[in-house]
């Protein structure tokens, strides 16, 4: 009994971890939780501390050590365990593992949220139609592959005349 | 201009994210640190391709380098993907979604510049032509590879002669260019980038790179 006492409290605190993880929001996407984007791989309390799994968007995203702080300070918030950070790279993140609601988020702020990522083998560039964000036209293109970071390219709508980022199917 | 500058800088971005990946990795089994490996090292000890150690030039220099090294990039790390090495193959699955993208941009340069105007076709076939002799060594495998390849750790080098040249073969065909005349390339024998012979360039690039951590050794970032 004891021992179930004691993982039930386990799986409390994890939840309770998980869920101040889902207040922790990308710097470079400040209006998405690194739980929405997919970056959260595994969290778990055990007895003497919570290890975070995480996995980067990008190898050279910028934002990756900011990110790490600032999920320390979110578990560190709801327990006094000691707070370990693995990072795992397989499989490799993709844009797929976004979540829906943060797509509609993504919309909301002016960011198109990225199209299905390409499978894995395909070695055909397909190009799907990109919805703006702002007037909601399919009549859109790409100005840049890159934009302002490195999950985002930059597009332009031909209706409303307005730029507009596009998260990168990844 | 600015947009390309960012695409520039991007790419740079997720190729240093890589090599902090590799660092990490060859740290745990040598035991120098990322940081002494990447500023610490003299010109002789990098391994690197003469190819990725040219000069900027001009924007058809620059984006014939990129192109001609993410085509090798894509075909190297699908292999190195498959790697028995859980690590290595983890390093290469992930950087290849990043590869791809790169050698799509690249690929687009190379056919909008090189079909574009009289001067932006002079200049990217010129481009292609001064570094064609550079892309040799990439095919190149070393003695000390072969147990690794057999092995199947390391990537057969060999092997990625026929599709990469495939694959640039048409992307120059539709670019409007055409393979260099002269087909010498560097494939070297105990003296290339691969050996640590280099060209002068990398000297300068690492100088660069180099001073602030060797001016103050203890500095922090």
């Amino acid at each position: 009994m004891i021992h179930d006492d004691r993982s039930a409290a386990f799986d409390a605190l994890t939840a309770a971890a998980w869920s101040a993880l889902g207040d922790v929001l990308d710097p470079e996407l400040p209006v998405v939780s690194i739980v929405e984007l997919g970056i959260v791989r595994d969290l778990t309390c055990g007895r003497d501390e919570c290890v975070v799994t995480l996995t980067p968007t990008y190898s050279g995203c910028p934002a990756t050590r900011v990110i790490e702080a600032e999920v320390r300070a979110a578990v560190s918030r709801v327990t006094d365990q000691a707070v370990r950070i693995e990072t795992v790279l397989a499989p490799a993140w993709s844009s797929d593992w976004i979540a829906p609601e943060a797509r509609a988020k993504l919309a909301a702020a002016g960011i198109a949220p990225p199209g299905q990522a390409r499978a894995a083998a395909s070695t055909i560039a397909l190009r799907e139609a990109i919805h703006c964000p702002h007037c909601g036209s399919l009549a859109t293109e790409e100005l840049a592959r890159f934009g302002s970071t490195a999950c985002k390219a930059q597009y332009r709508c031909r209706d409303c005349r307005e730029p507009f980022d596009y998260f990168k199917p990844h | 201009m600015l947009e390309e500058d960012i695409a520039s800088a991007n790419v740079g971005l997720d190729l240093l994210g890589q090599a902090r990946l590799w660092f990490a990795y060859a740290s745990e089994i040598d035991g120098r640190s990322e940081d002494r490996f990447a500023y610490f090292r003299e010109s002789d000890d990098f391994r690197n391709l003469l190819l990725v150690e040219q000069p900027n030039g001009n924007y058809a220099d620059t984006v014939a380098r990129q192109y001609l090294f993410d085509q090798w990039h894509v075909l190297l790390l699908a292999q190195l993907a498959t790697s028995r090495d859980t690590r290595i193959a983890s390093i290469a699955a992930k950087a290849l979604t990043e590869a791809r993208y790169h050698v799509e941009r690249s690929s687009g340069w190379v056919v909008r510049l090189g079909d574009g105007t009289d001067v932006s076709n002079a200049r990217m076939q010129a481009a292609i032509d001064a570094l064609w002799t550079h892309t040799g060594e990439m095919f190149v495998v070393d003695e000390g590879e072969r147990p690794l390849i057999e092995g199947r750790i390391a990537a057969d080098g060999e092997s990625l002669r026929a599709p990469w040249l495939a694959a640039v073969r048409s992307v120059l065909a539709e670019a409007t260019l055409v393979e260099p005349a002269d087909s010498w390339m560097q494939a070297t024998n105990g003296g290339g980038g691969r050996q640590g012979v280099h060209s002068e360039h990398l000297s300068r690039l690492l100088a660069e790179m180099q001073v602030l951590p060797r001016t103050h050794p203890d500095a922090r970032w």
